[in-house]
């Protein structure tokens, strides 16, 4: 824990305080992490998010035309996506994919003595590690969570069309009615405090490893059960705070 | 080569415990400008923790390392930052950024440390490369070279920024004879010309005596022997002369008990669990 907040307080110097130093850290290597975390991520994320809007929509239908409310469906799904499941579900597949690439990486580093070197080199390996991987997984998670909110509600769409009474428009409408910009925004925020938690815990995971691919390997396992459940617990105070008033 | 010239690395008084065990037991010697020092000692004598304290990736229990006059153990990261500008250091295991290809490997202290245009870091990247006698091997992986190679890599890297002092680490183990004497010319002309100094760690007995203008062998933490190559070679302890005629029977312990190595941050000794803690280095 103390190692933890150790790093959140070189990684918070290293974006905010050293640029104004002279200290400015490079932007290509950001784009480069923000390569492999987001833009790699998109066609999980749309299945993810597909399937979610489907689902969504099939259990508000099930529910709903018992009451002959079918035209509420849009609603369920705006709601539900875009407050809880687009931000909650999107935070998982990243955590599986990219917190514990990072975590694994950052512990093969560690382990063969490359961020010892990057230190006698005079390199910062906060700075030239941490703070483009950081950096990037804060642009790209709430990117690919609008868009993994845009794919969901087109998978809501897809069983209205096909499955349901509802007519394209009426589906258009209802969803632009349901939901308001809060509930955008607010998974918006989840979803940058989501990634400060997966980034944060993943590289601290990484290195902390000791003792060669065995301590890769449990820190790994451990990024990525530790940001799963720092993140769900997190999620549930976020959504206290937010609508439970 | 005056060896009489300012010190550039002084350690005093070194002592470093791990629990109850002493690695490094009130060390004492001045390295002075132009100098090869060659540090030699059985495995898990504590040659690799001196290097580390000496660098200051790790600080010591008591005692005083300067490097270039200035204490390196009273610093904080952001001086020890400045003072390891100054310096090269050539990992044992060559330690090169596995992402990155061999040019940009020996490419990056250029790029982060100086302002020169990417035609004049070519140029450089590829003039040290030359000089460890590797040629259009820029753009590969560093695991699409023999370990060998990796290690003369990371000496190219050590020397791009033309360090006033290079630290390596057994720079000649894994490299063939012709190779082992490339690299040891190498280090002789830049201590020469250049007037580098040179901290060598190895256990190659031929490459020593090549290169040294001083030898230091330790022992249990100890400087068992120090003087110039002639004065090891003749010199009276059973020990160093065990050690330098490379023989099975002597004075010299032949098996290390696991407490031997429990010092070395690689190494986790099973009954001494606890003491992991203690070998984490120090994130800035």
């Amino acid at each position: 824990m103390k190692n933890f907040l150790r790093l959140n307080a070189s990684l918070l110097y290293w974006v905010f305080v050293a640029p104004f130093k002279g200290e400015v850290f490079k932007i290509s290597p950001i784009f480069r992490q923000m390569v492999f975390i987001g833009v790699r991520a998109t066609p999980m994320v749309a299945l993810t998010a597909f399937s979610i809007g489907v689902t969504l929509a099939m259990q508000a239908a099930h529910s709903l035309q018992e009451l002959g409310a079918e035209i509420y469906v849009p609603d369920l799904v705006m709601v539900s996506l875009l407050r809880e499941m687009g931000p909650v579900l999107i935070a998982v597949i990243v955590i599986g994919r990219s917190g514990s690439a990072v975590a694994a990486e950052l512990g093969t580093m560690k382990v063969s003595e490359e961020i010892e070197a990057l230190e006698v080199m005079a390199i910062n390996p906060i700075s030239y590690l941490i703070v483009p991987r950081f950096i990037a997984m804060l642009i790209m998670l709430p990117a690919l969570t609008i868009f993994g909110n845009y794919i969901g509600v087109f998978g809501g769409w897809a069983v209205c069309h096909f499955a349901l009474d509802v007519t394209t428009a009426g589906y258009i409408l209802r969803a632009i009615e349901s939901a308001n910009t809060w509930d955008l925004y607010s998974g918006i925020i989840k979803s940058a405090v989501f990634a400060w938690i997966i980034i944060t815990i993943a590289c601290n995971a990484g290195l902390r490893v000791e003792g060669g691919a065995e301590g890769v390997g449990q820190a790994t396992t451990a990024a990525v059960v530790q940001s799963l459940l720092a993140m769900l617990v997190s999620n549930a105070i976020l959504t206290s705070l937010f609508f439970f008033k | 080569m005056n060896p009489t010239s300012e010190p550039v690395v002084e350690v005093s008084d070194l002592f470093r415990k791990f629990g109850d065990r002493t690695v490094i037991d009130n060390l004492s010697f001045t390295i002075h400008r132009g100098e090869t020092l060659v540090i030699m000692g059985g495995s898990g004598c504590g040659k690799s923790t001196l290097l580390r304290h000496i660098i200051g990736v790790m600080k010591p229990t008591a005692g005083s390392v300067k490097i270039f006059g200035q204490e390196i153990t009273a610093m904080d990261d952001r001086e020890i930052a400045e003072v390891r500008r100054r310096f090269g250091m050539l990992f044992q295991s060559g330690a090169l950024l596995a992402s990155l290809s061999v040019g940009e490997n020996v490419a990056l202290p250029l790029l982060q440390h100086t302002d020169m245009s990417i035609d004049e870091i070519q140029e450089t990247v590829t003039q040290k490369l030359q000089m460890v006698g590797l040629n259009g091997f820029n753009d590969l992986k560093p695991s699409e070279i023999s370990g060998g190679m990796r290690k003369r890599v990371g000496l190219a890297r050590a020397l791009a920024l033309d360090p006033e002092l290079l630290f390596s680490d057994e720079p000649t183990s894994g490299l063939d004879p012709i190779m082992t004497a490339v690299v040891d010319k190498l280090t002789l002309e830049l201590t020469k010309d250049e007037g580098m100094t040179a901290v060598v760690v190895t256990h190659d007995m031929t490459s020593a005596f090549r290169i040294a203008t001083r030898m230091i062998m330790l022992g249990r933490g100890r400087i068992l022997a120090q003087g110039t190559p002639d004065e090891i070679r003749t010199h009276p302890d059973p020990e160093v002369q065990q050690f330098i005629n490379g023989e099975p029977d002597g004075p010299m312990p032949l098996n290390l008990s696991q407490d031997d190595h429990a010092h070395h941050p690689h190494v986790k000794a099973r009954p001494l669990v606890s003491a992991r803690r203690r070998f984490h280095h120090k994130m800035p």
